[in-house]
């Protein structure tokens, strides 16, 4: 081992308009190391990575790779210098093949089909060595997101990157997948690459990683030894204080039967089914939490019950059957029967982002009689209710003439919440309640439902945190392919049975999907290799 | 109806569809790269009238000088109607650049550019027309040399006596201008470009994902600029082909919704290029039956010649509505790239 | 945090779009040998310095008003609405059957109705576009193009084959009886001794311009149908959710939207031809485009384009009866306006947002 770091980032700035998202920044990463770069949402972290590829400029700072002083000005100078990156959101052109997407940028001549020859025993090598199994002939869209992880995985290495940079790589994916990657970065450590995982989750740093950096707003607070720290050490650097990872709670008193969906099946635009025949129940004064990998149906379930998705079977609220096609299907219908709804997506749902956060306090409700004086809108008692509202519930800054995309997540959510709950519904229903929210403002949510549960309503929780599905849910539903998996007690069950679940393992002597389709690309393989022979 | 008019009606067919296939293949190219392009008429106008109006100077010159300097020497150099080429496929050029700049660097909403740039087109040309020829916003009419001559193909004469093939080689296949040709060979030529070369597959991804592009290192606003060259060029050969080679000269609006009608085309081709040349040839053909015949008299009752007229147009619409097929453009169509995490 | 203040954004961008639109055509009326302050003076001579000068500018500013506002309100809700020209021309055909064809005792009356059928004539003629796009997925902006085309030849059709007078040469219909003639703003100030707005074509439908732009901006600001229409522009995804169909809300903004476009039909065929002709709109749903842009979509700001593009148009007018340059220069001016406001908008917008956040900056500290 040399002394010479594979990475150097000395004294990096950024900031966005008067928003400073990287704040004199170093670090040092030796080479066949993983570094871990933890921190919350909007501590900067995916800026730091994108200024080191080249996507973003810093103000200020250096990079040094092996020891030369890099001027990264843009993703070809990074790639020149072997760097790459894995970014959340793949960078994958959906209609290609796998090959397609892997020598996109690095072919080597005018024409493609020598290209793709070379390239497809390039990737046939790269298979063997980390594991990295996909057909080179699919197509993108119609690959799993773990898959579709492993092309991003073997562009980057198709171009000879000894540093890769992976970005949040679990939030898609299955425990069972999740490990798979793991097992695939081990093996690149092996062969000497070096590797930058930025996650927010304490237990993929204390499971892989070598080093680890702790980043809060902007700010790098502290480089540790993963060996010589521990997850409560960490959480402390990365809010800054003590935090209770434990809601405290009363127990549940649940009453009658608020929800009853049974049956419930939808298929999408594609004829893909997304709900196979959901049968679930809330009832009075309970969370129900809903644990699931990202894209198993949760939010097909979140849609049909706010009334924008149509599906069949049946639901009742009350008692009484609701509407699930035609007409009387849509989310006016569903909130007159007293359905209140926080969306998934803020952004896209739950918000109209340049509406003023009193326009955005009755979105949904606009067409209450109570805020109506003739055929106009009764705007002024609109503002005035909304700045209540907005007082109760901590918004800050309680500007109700503010464009709600100038308010912090948490700040919006809280918009969105306010709205919602001060409508007294009956049932809530609750998806991803702190994606992308600082932990102040988590604390403060989770108080929230669970005081509106106290009160006696109905809750559903969907949520891809399973701490936060724990701490908060009075029963558990795991969805795996549109499919109910089982339900669990709080109490009864831990992260390991319900990662099982969510990956739609029921016994533990079957074998997951994901093993599956692996074995089943093996067979090709192997069928191939005997052809070829 | 006999064989001779059919020809004639089939002739008249190629002709007309062949500057909607230019200027449909000039969509594809921007719109494969993620250009939404509804300015491919102002293009068309702007190059029909510069290659009218330099053909028309070129060939007429007798002295002809710019700041001093004897220019009549470039009519030896190349035939007036080629100069009129280049300086229509210039003026496209301009255009496609003021679009590039909007869509591409500002990172405008390209369909009020492309709008915008059909009334610039739509009013400098006829401004410029006026003040340079005054005829009422026309070019003089063109005399040969400042046109566009029909070839004949070889042993077209002498196998026009073969029945039915011969006819059809003198009449339909022999006997157009070189652009209509050029037309006919860009439609393998542009396959050939957008799926066996490395420049089509950074094309069509950067119209799909240009994130994908950009990550891998690839300038997307490289790509798209060089994209809308290409279409430049080709609305430049489309005005051309309209202004000095089907007609001997520009009138105002010359263009007639042609660029609009090649955007059908091009949407009823789902951004395909064979498919292209079947759509083109579709349009062409039905402007070619309203050309000939004004009121057609079906017996109980005539149809109009504004109907015929309209014809184009309401297929178009029944062809948007999806009753002949889905049409899905390149997913990152009339959306400026902006880089995101 | 925004990087302008919305004043700034409403105020200056389009100043600053109009400079550039300016200077650019002032280097084209140069370009072609003539002198753009001479051609300026001459601008504002003919369309503001005299009464009937006036009269013709407000008489094309109520048109821009309609297509404006006609524009305006498909923007609010994302869509682009290119047929306000042969939305316009059907409205015409509306004017002309009542007028035509229903003996009214008074033009008010006559009004009434007129409006109405031009109205229901200019919305039924978006309503297809509205549908597919609604239904079907047809993107509106190609589909109200080629209703553009369809209307002309509609409209040519039943001027050439159905109304016009037997015995007569030009498409067009017989004229309107003397009891729909609309006051004209001649009819209506000028006195015994003095002749206000003589010969012009400014007539009572200015003002129905003007209430049609309060009623605008009423229903976009202040009822529930507006909140919902810019709810819909801003997001697709957030207003299924809450419970606002995306169907109804294409289909009634366009309806609106058609509806203004045909209201224009008043003022061309009842207040100036009195009779429906073959090119009663000269392009003004076009301009429509320009003036919705240049007035950011709000009513006082499309009232005020409308007012600047009414001046260049009688101006435009007089340039091509005093010098060499063509109406076709107004048409060059409404593309770069177009150009400037719509398209390379954020050209204007990014350094004044340097400046501003220069400034902050500096106040800052």
């Amino acid at each position: 081992m040399t002394d010479t770091p594979a990475i150097e980032l000395k004294g990096i700035s950024k900031a966005f308009g008067p928003v400073q998202a990287n704040k004199d920044i170093s670090i040092r990463v030796m080479p066949g190391t993983i570094h871990g770069i933890i921190g919350e949402n909007g501590a900067g972290k995916s800026t730091l990575m994108s200024i080191l590829y080249g996507f973003y400029k810093a103000d200020a700072g250096e990079v040094w790779i092996n020891g030369d002083r890099k001027d990264i000005t843009d993703s070809q100078a990074a790639i020149a210098a072997g760097i790459g990156m894995v970014f959340q959101h793949f960078k994958l052109v959906h209609n290609f093949t796998v090959l397609e997407n892997v020598i996109l940028g690095a072919e080597d001549g005018a024409m493609l089909t020598p290209s793709l020859a070379k390239a497809r025993g390039v990737l046939k090598t790269l298979a063997e060595e980390y594991e990295l199994n996909v057909d080179p002939e699919a197509l993108i869209e119609n690959l799993s997101v773990g898959h579709q992880q492993r092309v991003e995985i073997l562009k980057a290495l198709y171009r000879e990157a000894d540093i890769l940079i992976l970005d949040e790589p679990t939030g898609v994916l299955t425990p069972a997948e999740a490990d798979h990657l793991f097992r695939i970065l081990e093996g690149l450590r092996r062969e000497g690459k070096t590797i930058i995982l930025i996650t927010h989750k304490l237990r993929e740093i204390m499971e892989i990683t070598d080093t680890v950096s702790v980043m809060r707003r902007g700010e790098m607070t502290a480089t540790v030894k993963t060996s010589e720290t521990s997850p409560e050490e960490l959480a402390e650097l990365m809010v800054g204080r003590k935090v209770l990872l434990r809601v405290d709670k009363q127990p549940a008193r649940p009453g009658a039967r608020v929800l009853e969906i049974e049956n419930l099946r939808l298929t999408d635009r594609d004829g893909v089914e997304r709900l196979k025949g959901i049968s679930l129940d809330v009832r009075a004064g309970e969370i129900l939490g809903i644990a699931g990998v990202s894209g198993n149906g949760q939010s097909e379930l979140l849609r049909v019950l706010g009334g924008y998705a149509e599906a069949t079977g049946t639901i009742r609220v009350n008692g009484q059957k609701i509407d699930l096609t035609g007409r009387h299907s849509d989310g006016r219908s569903r909130r007159a029967r007293g359905i209140a709804h926080v969306p998934e997506d803020r952004h896209h749902e739950g918000l109209i982002l340049p509406y003023t956060a009193w326009e955005n306090s009755v979105f949904g409700y606009h067409d209450d009689p109570a805020i109506q004086s003739g055929p106009l809108m009764n705007n002024a008692a609109i503002k005035a209710e909304a700045a209540a509202k907005m007082e109760r519930f901590d918004v800050r800054p309680p500007n109700p003439a503010l464009a709600a995309r100038n308010f912090s997540g948490g700040n919006q959510q809280k918009i969105v919440l306010a709205r919602e709950i001060e409508r007294n519904p009956d049932l809530l229903l609750v998806g991803q309640p702190t994606r992308g929210v600082d932990i102040g403002a988590i604390e403060f949510i989770h108080q929230q439902i669970l005081r509106l549960r106290d009160e006696g309503k109905a809750i559903l929780l969907v949520s891809v945190e399973l701490d936060e599905i724990l701490s908060l849910s009075d029963r558990i539903a795991v969805m795996f392919d549109g499919q109910v998996m089982g339900e669990r007690l709080p109490d009864q069950t831990d992260q390991t049975e319900l990662g099982l679940l969510m990956a739609g393992v029921t016994e533990t002597g079957g074998r997951s999907p994901i093993e599956a389709v692996d074995a089943k690309l093996q067979a090709k393989d192997a069928r191939e290799a005997g052809q070829n022979g | 109806m006999d064989l001779n008019t059919i020809l004639q009606v089939l002739d008249s067919t190629v002709r007309l569809a062949t500057p909607l296939l230019l200027a449909c293949l000039a969509g594809l190219f921007s719109e494969r790269s993620g250009i939404i392009d509804i300015g491919l008429e102002g293009k068309m106008l702007i190059a029909a009238f510069f290659s009218a109006a330099i053909a028309a100077m070129v060939s007429t010159a007798e002295t002809w000088q710019l700041f001093g300097m004897e220019l009549t020497w470039l009519k030896d150099l190349m035939p007036a109607v080629i100069w009129g080429m280049f300086a229509g496929i210039l003026a496209a050029l301009f255009l496609s650049g003021l679009h590039g700049l909007a869509s591409i660097t500002f990172r405008g909403n390209q369909l009020i550019s492309g709008v915008a740039l059909n009334f610039l087109a739509s009013g400098i040309t006829v401004l410029i027309a006026q003040v340079w020829f005054r005829q009422g916003g026309r070019t003089p009419s063109l005399i040969s040399g400042g046109r566009f001559e029909e070839i004949t193909l070889p042993l077209a004469e002498t196998l026009r006596p073969v029945p039915l093939l011969g006819p059809i080689y003198a009449d339909l296949i022999s006997g157009h201008s070189i652009l209509v040709y050029v037309g006919l060979l860009m439609v393998p030529l542009t396959w050939w470009v957008l799926f066996r070369t490395r420049y089509g597959l950074r094309l069509r991804a950067v119209g799909e994902a240009p994130e994908a592009v950009d990550t891998a290192g690839v300038s997307v606003t490289g790509l798209r600029y060089s994209s809308l060259v290409i279409t430049g060029v080709l609305c430049g050969l489309a005005g051309a082909y309209l202004a000095t080679g089907l007609q001997a000269g520009f009138v105002r609006e010359m263009t007639a919704g042609r660029g609009y009608i090649a955007l059908a085309a091009l949407i009823f081709a789902k951004w395909r290029p064979w498919y292209a040349l079947g759509a083109c040839l579709l349009f062409g053909f039905l402007q070619a039956v309203a050309l000939r015949y004004q009121n057609i008299d079906l017996g109980a009752f005539t149809v109009p010649v504004q109907f015929m007229d309209a014809l184009p147009y309401v297929l178009t619409v029944v062809i948007l509505a999806g009753f002949v097929g889905k049409a899905i453009p390149p997913r990152a169509g009339g959306e400026p790239y902006v880089k995101e995490r | 945090m925004d990087r302008m203040p919305a004043w700034a954004d409403a105020v200056l961008v389009p100043l600053f779009s109009i400079v550039l639109a300016a200077i650019l055509s002032a280097g084209v009326i140069l370009a072609i040998g003539e002198n753009p302050v001479e051609a300026f003076r001459l601008m504002v001579d003919g369309a503001l310095m005299r009464s009937s000068g006036w009269g013709y500018t407000l008489y094309y500013t109520t048109n821009f008003i309609f297509t404006g506002l006609c524009v305006a309100v498909a923007f609010h809700a994302r869509m682009f609405n290119i047929g306000g020209e042969g939305q316009a021309m059907i409205g015409g055909l509306g004017v002309a059957l009542v007028c035509l064809f229903i003996p009214w005792p008074h033009w008010s009356i006559a009004l009434v109705f007129a409006t109405l059928a031009a109205g229901a004539f200019g919305a039924a003629w978006a309503w297809i576009p509205a549908y597919l796009q609604a239904k079907r997925g047809s993107h509106i902006v190609i589909t109200t193009i080629m209703f553009n085309f369809i209307a002309a030849a509609v409209l040519n059709y039943v001027l050439v084959n159905v109304l016009r007078p037997a015995g007569a040469q030009d498409p067009a219909t017989a004229r309107f009886p003397e009891a729909v003639h609309l006051p004209t703003f001649q009819d209506m100030f000028s006195t015994a001794e003095t002749a206000m707005f003589r010969g012009s074509p400014a007539n009572v439908t200015f003002f129905i311009a003007i209430l049609a732009c309060v009623a605008v901006w009423l229903l976009i600001w202040r009822t529930r149908l507006g909140y919902e229409i810019r709810a819909f522009g801003h997001s697709e995804t957030a207003v299924r959710y809450a419970g606002i169909s995306p169907v109804r809300i294409t289909v009634l903004a366009m309806l609106i939207s058609g509806g203004l476009a045909g209201l224009m039909a008043i003022n061309t065929t009842m207040g100036e031809a009195e009779r429906l002709v073959m090119n009663a709109t000269e392009g003004a749903g076009f301009i429509g485009i320009a003036v919705a842009l240049m007035g950011r979509s709000h009513p006082v700001g499309v009232f005020l384009a409308a007012l600047l593009f009414g001046f260049l148009y009688q101006g435009g007018a007089e340039l091509a009866l005093w010098t060499n340059i063509p109406r076709e220069l107004i048409t060059v001016i409404q593309a770069l306006v177009i150009l400037f406001t719509g398209a390379l908008d954020n050209m204007v917008r990014m350094p004044l947002e340097r400046v501003f956040l220069a400034f902050r900056k500096e106040g800052a500290r």
